[in-house]
């Protein structure tokens, strides 16, 4: 068997990511023990990875299933369809033989171009940075089965074509890949496989292009952390801290320990633990604990009084904190003309994922087994390591499906992870311990979407279009506390940063304040656009009404004057615009919204209609144009650009976590109201085309509802939005 | 205290204390992990099973409220239901988790109402929240197996 390792082919066109691409180097410097070796080494010491004849990514049956082993995790997202038809395509493969495999973790094999070769999914990422590397796998392969069987029928190998997973010559002899292991296995990968012209895509971009996991995901056997069962296992219910920075000062666990089926009760850094024979035994001695907690260092301020300290802040009152530019032309102080000042406020939000954080580890001396969604498994082994005292690659992870993420299940230090590993290290002797937090831990466990305040104050021109425009934006940062974070976090401004409106403007003062508190906050689907598309997208419609402009043409005129920073939102708002019938009649009360934004390298134009339903914004429908490069699973494309408007318009809605007094109010879905059903619009896509590379799908769809439904609801009721959400409780 | 119940169809003692959730029976005992833990207070419909023909959240159902009770979890349509053809054909689940729960819910609905209206879904469904927001797809979905039931 002759294994052969990819060269990384990255195609990366989307520069937003480099926010991501120093958390492995950051890891890494911030652990001594990682002194002195190469990052390339750190993440493959001791890790094992069988790599057969055809590679890290193929693996062929005798019965002709082909498995296709995705790198990248499965939480929803439908990648792995992608990711398969991307093999299948160039192997030519028969779609209906395609299964997929999830990798084990080893970032030398598995890593992602776009995360800095680390093992993780994230940054909508997945198929833009497989493109290039599973097309050549693809194609590489069937360049090898191709050659096996002229070598055995002594034929020219330029005579022999491949379809649907069968090799055929014109004299009549046919075999299908399965009968051909054997003989291609000997053949020497090619170092430089030659790929189809997208024209000729057979299965890319059709319909055709499905997913793999829809039907265990029907029928109760797809499995999660969840629903690992293990021999001997414990489960482990925590005591969390009660408020952001409380410790754990005692505890009585005597009641806990009478609880039938508590086995033991540990403390970890995070709380006491208390682990079970089952899942409800530990929670009901979780429950049973009693712990005093050291209040001495935790955030005692509440919502209210951080909002205030933001305002305050962004109207430059409080010196210590500095603003840190990051879009600045021309002098804004020299320009005259009408101002409109607005002001937008927006809460906590947390990602509420359907199955709360959850991992399974198991723990002998310095080795360790993780087991679950595990969202970047190079983190994830990085940071269990440093529990156990050893290198990354002692790390083995068994990644399932994750029950949704969002971000959260991505987070630098790995909070969750490190605390099931730090409690199977008490447990050791490889028992399993899996952790469970319930719905209640999950939420009030931070990470959230930050708080961010916007100021933006613009002089107007005669004919109505911007002059200059001054923002403030203050928002905690999100990379901040990652030993080798950049000196400046643009995740805290992107989607502002970089906005088409602001290469159009002449004179531009946007500068961002990032103040810091006790609440831990982390990525959330669309990162910093989940706030700045809003104070963009609804600030633009504001100034289109005040120059009694419609705000298509407002927005055409702002693209054109940017030129080709423009070009991508003005054809996909041309898309939506003819799509959504956009000057034809409408229902009397509707109105209708729109919204542009492009994040991780997609653009994505949506217009929204919108009626008002017992004073509450009810949208009915959503018309989505999409320029995401090369289209290839456009069902899942739309099924992303559903899901995220959801996810978007359930922020938008009813998304806030109040802390008070340094803690959150709202703790499951009694409090935390998430969109159900009957608030759920009809979402279009429609698919700009194009021939670039792949760009992101899984985020762009998030943070256009909320500004396109403020839109709808300026010209229902005249009154612009200034805080989020737009239902209070 | 030893329950009976019947579960799938067949006949089960369980030892479990009484307050012991249905979902933790099913999931921790008797190894039916289909049926999901989301949220442990009746707000999700992860957990959603069939008591005696009724959508029932088992989180907040005490195992010792259920003597003699028929329970129905998503492992006994073992693939079949039309509900779960038409969730296939229509590529409804994202992440999946809150996905047994919602064929739950659904086949509650279809078992009374054949040809449910949008009004109807949306009733039904109140109680399943979804956050990859596959609401539509699960929609269609239902209205196609009304289709093919009918």
């Amino acid at each position: 068997m002759n294994a052969h390792t990819p060269k990384s082919d990255i195609t990366n066109k989307s520069s937003d990511l480099t926010r991501r691409s120093f958390v492995v180097g950051a890891a890494a410097v911030g652990t001594s023990l990682l002194v002195g070796c190469s990052q390339a080494d750190i993440l493959s010491t001791g890790s094992s990875v069988k790599v057969g004849a055809f590679g890290p990514f193929i693996k062929f049956s005798p019965d002709g299933m082909v498995t296709i082993v995705s790198k990248h995790l499965e939480m929803g997202q439908g990648n792995h369809a992608g990711l398969a038809a991307i093999v299948a395509e160039e192997l030519d493969a028969d779609w209906s033989k395609i299964v997929i495999e999830q990798a084990p973790a080893n970032a030398k094999i598995y890593g992602n171009g776009a995360l800095n070769n680390l093992q993780g999914t994230g940054g909508s990422t997945a198929i833009a940075n497989s493109w290039l590397q599973l097309r050549k796998a693809g194609a590489g392969a069937r360049a090898m089965m191709v050659d096996a069987a002229a070598k055995t029928w002594g034929v020219s190998a330029a005579e022999i074509s491949v379809a649907d997973g069968v090799v055929s010559h014109p004299s009549g002899k046919t075999a299908g890949f399965g009968e051909l292991i054997a003989a291609a296995s000997l053949i020497k990968p090619p170092a430089d496989p030659k790929l189809k012209s997208p024209a000729d895509f057979k299965l890319i971009g059709t319909d055709k292009v499905r997913r793999k996991d829809s039907k265990a995901k029907s029928d109760g056997t797809a499995r999660f952390t969840q629903d690992v069962h293990l021999p001997n296992m414990l489960v482990a219910v925590v005591a969390h801290a009660p408020r952001f920075g409380a410790k754990v000062k005692s505890y009585d666990a005597t009641a806990a320990l009478k609880i039938p089926g508590v086995d033991r009760v540990v403390q970890v850094s995070t709380g006491v633990a208390v682990l079970a024979s089952n899942t409800f035994a530990a929670k009901t001695g979780r429950d049973a604990l009693n712990v005093t907690w050291d209040f001495s260092k935790a955030e005692q301020r509440s919502s209210e009084d951080l909002l205030t300290e933001y305002k305050r802040i962004a109207s430059g009152g409080v010196a210590e904190i500095k603003p840190q530019p990051f879009e600045m032309k021309g002098d804004v102080s020299k320009v005259n003309g009408e101002t409109l000042s607005v002001t937008y406020d927006f809460p906590y939000l947390a990602h509420a994922t359907m199955e709360p954080m959850n991992c399974v580890a198991m723990v002998d001396g310095r080795s360790c087994k993780l087991i679950g969604g595990s969202q970047i498994q190079t983190l994830d082994q990085l940071n269990a390591a440093m529990v156990v005292y050893s290198l990354p690659g002692a790390v083995e992870i068994e990644t399932l499906f994750a029950g949704g993420s969002f971000g959260r299940r991505g987070n630098p230090p790995s909070d969750y992870v490190v605390e099931c590993v730090e409690i199977a290290k008490q447990v050791g002797s490889n028992r399993p311990v899996k952790l469970v937090w319930t719905r209640e831990d999950d939420m009030m466990a931070g990470r959230y979407r930050p708080m961010a305040h916007h100021a933006i104050d613009v002089k107007i021109g005669p004919d109505g279009y911007p002059l200059a425009w001054r923002h403030r934006i203050v928002t905690q940062s999100i990379m901040k506390g990652v030993p080798g974070a950049p000196a400046f976090d643009n995740t805290t401004v992107e989607g502002a940063m970089g906005s088409p409106y602001l290469k159009a403007i002449p004179n531009v003062d946007a500068q961002v304040y990032m103040p810091e508190n006790g609440v831990t906050v982390l990525w959330f689907r669309s990162v910093g656009a989940t706030h700045t598309a809003m104070a963009m997208e609804h600030t633009i419609d504001q100034l289109a009404a005040r120059a009694k402009i419609d705000p298509v043409d407002y927005r055409r005129a702002l693209y054109a004057k940017a030129g080709k920073d423009g070009e991508r939102h003005l054809a996909a708002l041309n898309l939506a615009v003819a799509k959504a019938n956009y000057a034809g009649p409408i229902e009397p009360g509707f109105a209708r919204g729109v919204a542009v934004h492009e994040s991780f390298g997609s653009v994505v134009a949506q217009i929204a209609e919108v009626s008002l339903v017992n004073g509450q914004p009810k949208v009915h429908r959503v018309v989505s144009a999409v320029d995401c490069g090369i289209a290839v699973a456009p069902n899942q494309i739309a099924a992303q650009i559903e899901g995220a408007t959801c996810y978007g318009l359930s922020a938008a809605l009813f998304g806030k976590i109040t802390i008070r007094n340094g803690a959150p109010v709202e703790t499951n879905f009694d409090g935390y109201r998430v969109l159900r059903m009957d608030e759920a619009p009809l979402v279009e896509t429609h698919i700009v085309p194009s021939g670039e590379a792949p760009s992101g799908v899984g985020e762009p769809g998030t943070p256009l509802i909320a500004p396109a439904v403020a839109n709808a609801l300026l010209v229902l009721s005249g009154k612009a939005t200034t805080a989020l959400p737009f239902v209070s409780a | 205290m030893a329950i009976s119940l019947t579960i799938n169809g067949q006949a089960v003692q369980v030892t479990a204390p009484a307050e012991t959730p249905l979902l933790w029976v099913l999931r921790d005992e008797l190894m039916l992990t289909g049926t999901k833990y989301g949220c442990g207070i009746a707000q999700c419909g992860a957990c959603t099973v069939h008591i005696n023909g009724q959508a029932t959240k088992s989180c907040q159902t005490p195992v010792g409220s259920l003597d003699g009770m028929a329970i129905t979890t998503i492992e006994q349509f073992g693939g079949n239901h039309p509900l779960q053809s038409a969730w296939v054909r229509h590529d409804v689940p994202q992440c999946g988790y809150c996905q047994s729960g919602q064929i739950m819910a659904a086949a509650a609905l279809l078992s009374h109402t054949p040809k449910p209206t949008d009004a109807d879904i949306d009733a039904a469904m109140a109680g399943n929240i979804c956050r990859c927001g596959t609401y539509q797809r699960v929609r269609a979905a239902i209205k196609d197996a009304a289709g093919n039931q009918g």
